[in-house]
């Protein structure tokens, strides 16, 4: 299925990033142009005093074989959000797509917590300066938590198809503890909703649409779906709910399902085996991936060690 | 639809102030219930009505409320004679990072398909502001004296144009529909380094009461200033219109008398279109006593013909909550 390894495509350290962002850039995601292929990515500002990170959205214009960078974004793409709102605390990550002669971002948007420390929920922005800018539908989320999926809403990947949206997403099932004194860890699988206007959207609710393989705390974040010679095909990642920030046989990894109908998803992660390479950049943890289709080549952009921190890498594929 | 274009003409309603039904500092041995009690809504039952309000343990070392809702039954042949209190908070508190862990307040009760149905306030606590706000619902199977969550999440969470504290539920059913009234707010406003809140009355319909259709605008013109807090939107349904007593206050300093909340009142023929004639409520701070700084959470009921209102006095209910009967005859102005 890989059909070759391209490593680290893009190291944020080697260029100049808006609003002081250095390191990180974490969970790339594509918008094809004529002549490139826009990666969005999500890098991260320090808030003063050093404890605390915020992520903002930016951008890398890439050689559609991702070969090498043709510029960055040098100035903001989108502001975080006011005072008390669910995105005031970072956005992380966006996922755009073309619609009405517009490019529409679904952003995740995160918000600090005490007892815990986070939530997040998905938002709307849309540029009508081709993918430059975005400016928000409104200042609270269009998807958040409901009866049966209480927290952590993010994530969100949409397809547009025969008058159809689809979306596949994260939510949160609950928060658990290593040990009594430890900090709260979260459990969130993938979902789906649809939506016949991009805006409105109608959850499958609490259903979690992939198996487990490593147990009912199994973490499953990031799905990215295309439809690509005759069968829809999803990358995601998945962790261990504990241990994953230190411990490299509990972090992420990437796993691939297909479906024929879209309804019915069969889980194989070792058809892809997207594993990483000892000493690599990936050596670590493979995480925040995305498929897509560039210049008609199928790839998948995912981050490595530190959950990218050091940038992004490629996979070519060959699907069948 | 009917428009009325002699509002001006209509008298105001008149209150006959019962005085303080219920004082939480009374009851010595809830700990839960220790001071508040906030937010009175009633449920009428043959003997007696429950009156559900919302109360508080003392704070945490840290000063941080959490918030319970209970309720009291009081005799219906003499709404001022309490017959008893909740043993229990009628409702625990959420899980671990769930929208209703540090707190269930306010509740709103309704009869649905031979149970009692709460829709409630659920308060987390945030980082750059004190606190965020959804709504959640639960079920009683014992005729509402306890409830159990239908779900960890909130029924009405925050959305594109409500963006935070989503509060202050009254559930109602008129014509075969479910309304849900509630307050959502607009904007966060740093008052001498400290975020206050400010939120405006909003709508929302179902046919279900789990899955709602939000009507996406304020209902309620604002009158004291531009970021008005409105809340407490009580409907009641008389003489072929729909009648609203909320209470409303400045967004700065509404902890004094001249700021604090006070009770409105606006009128509707179709539920989404309202006008607002505060001249009218009829009902204000008393000279002296436990309702002389402010007056809040206005709640309409009738019992055996009488019309009476629930509503909380100085501290916003830290002292318990009073009743007022209606005097003047029922007829509200169709």
């Amino acid at each position: 299925m890989i059909k070759t390894r391209l490593g680290k495509v893009f190291d944020p350290t080697d260029h100049r990033l808006p609003q002081e962002c250095k390191d990180f850039a974490q969970s790339p995601q594509t918008l094809e142009f004529d002549d490139f292929t826009r990666v969005y990515f999500c890098t991260r500002s320090v808030d003063p005093g050093g404890g605390t990170f915020r992520s903002h959205v930016a951008f890398a214009d890439m050689r559609k074989d991702f070969s090498s960078v043709l510029r960055v974004s040098t100035s903001p793409v989108l502001p975080l959000g006011e005072l008390g709102t669910f995105d005031e605390h970072g956005i992380f990550p966006i996922n755009v797509l073309r619609h009405k002669g517009q490019v529409w971002g679904y952003t995740c948007g995160w918000s600090r917590r005490k007892s815990v420390s986070v939530d997040t929920a998905i938002g709307l922005v849309i540029s009508d300066d081709n993918g430059d800018t975005f400016r928000r539908l409104g200042p609270g989320p269009i998807l958040g938590p409901s009866l049966h999926e209480p927290f952590l809403v993010g994530d969100a990947f949409v397809v547009k198809a025969d008058g159809v949206f689809d979306m596949w997403y994260m939510f949160g099932q609950r928060w658990v503890r290593e040990t009594a004194s430890a900090a709260p860890d979260r459990v969130y699988k993938i979902g789906h909703a649809t939506s016949v206007d991009g805006i409105l959207w109608v959850k499958d609710e609490g259903i979690q649409i992939l198996p487990d393989r490593l147990g009912p705390n199994e973490c499953q974040a990031l799905p990215s779906v295309i439809q690509f010679a005759g069968k829809y095909h999803m990358v995601f990642c998945y962790r261990d709910v504990h241990g994953f920030r230190t411990d490299p046989t509990k972090g992420y990894r990437i796993g691939y399902a297909y479906s024929t109908d879209l309804a019915i998803w069969v889980r194989d992660d070792a058809m892809l085996g997207l594993s990483g390479q000892v000493g690599a950049w990936d050596s670590d943890m493979q995480c925040y991936p995305h498929l897509t289709v560039s210049g008609g080549v199928p790839y998948i952009l995912y981050n490595g060690n530190a959950f990218g921190r050091h940038g992004f890498g490629a996979v070519e594929l060959m699907l069948e | 639809m009917i428009l009325s274009t002699d509002q001006s003409a209509k008298p105001a309603f008149q209150w006959e102030k019962l005085g303080k039904v219920f004082d939480p500092r009374t009851v010595k041995d809830r700990p839960w219930l220790q001071e508040f009690a906030q937010a009175p809504a009633t449920l009428v039952f043959d003997d007696f009505v429950r009156v559900y309000f919302s109360c508080r343990p003392p704070a945490d070392a840290a000063g941080q409320y959490v918030s319970y809702s209970a309720f009291v039954d009081l005799d219906r042949a003499n709404l001022m004679h309490i017959l008893r209190v909740a043993e229990n908070p009628i409702l625990t508190l959420g899980d671990l990072g769930t929208f209703d862990e540090f707190g269930t307040y306010p509740v709103s009760a309704i009869r649905h398909d031979g149970k009692v149905r709460v829709y409630y306030a659920g308060w987390t606590r945030c980082v750059s502001v004190p606190f965020n706000v959804a709504i959640g619902c639960a079920e009683s199977i014992d005729d509402g004296q306890s409830f159990q969550r239908l779900g960890p999440g909130p029924v009405i969470p925050y959305s594109l144009d409500e963006p935070f504290v989503m509060s202050g539920p009254k559930i109602r059913r008129f014509n075969g529909l479910f309304y849900l009234f509630y307050i959502a707010g607009t904007v966060w406003k740093v008052v001498d380094g400290r975020p206050e809140p400010v939120y405006r009355i909003r709508m929302a319909t179902s046919s279900d009461g789990l899955n709602w259709r939000k009507l996406g605008r304020n209902l309620i013109d604002t009158v004291v200033e531009e970021h008005e807090a409105q809340a407490s939107p009580d409907v009641f349904f008389a003489d072929g219109r729909y009648h609203m007593f909320f209470c409303y206050r400045y967004s700065e300093g509404y902890r004094s008398h001249a700021r604090g909340y006070r009770i409105g009142y606006a009128h509707s023929s179709d539920l989404a279109i309202w006008t607002r004639d505060d001249a009218r409520a009829g009902i204000t701070v008393s000279p002296e006593g436990w309702d002389s700084e402010m007056v809040s959470y206005p709640h309409v009921f009738a019992v055996d013909g009488t019309v009476y209102m629930a509503y909380l006095g100085n501290a916003v209910g830290r002292e318990g909550f009073g009743l007022a009967r209606l005097t003047t005859p029922m007829v509200w102005g169709a």
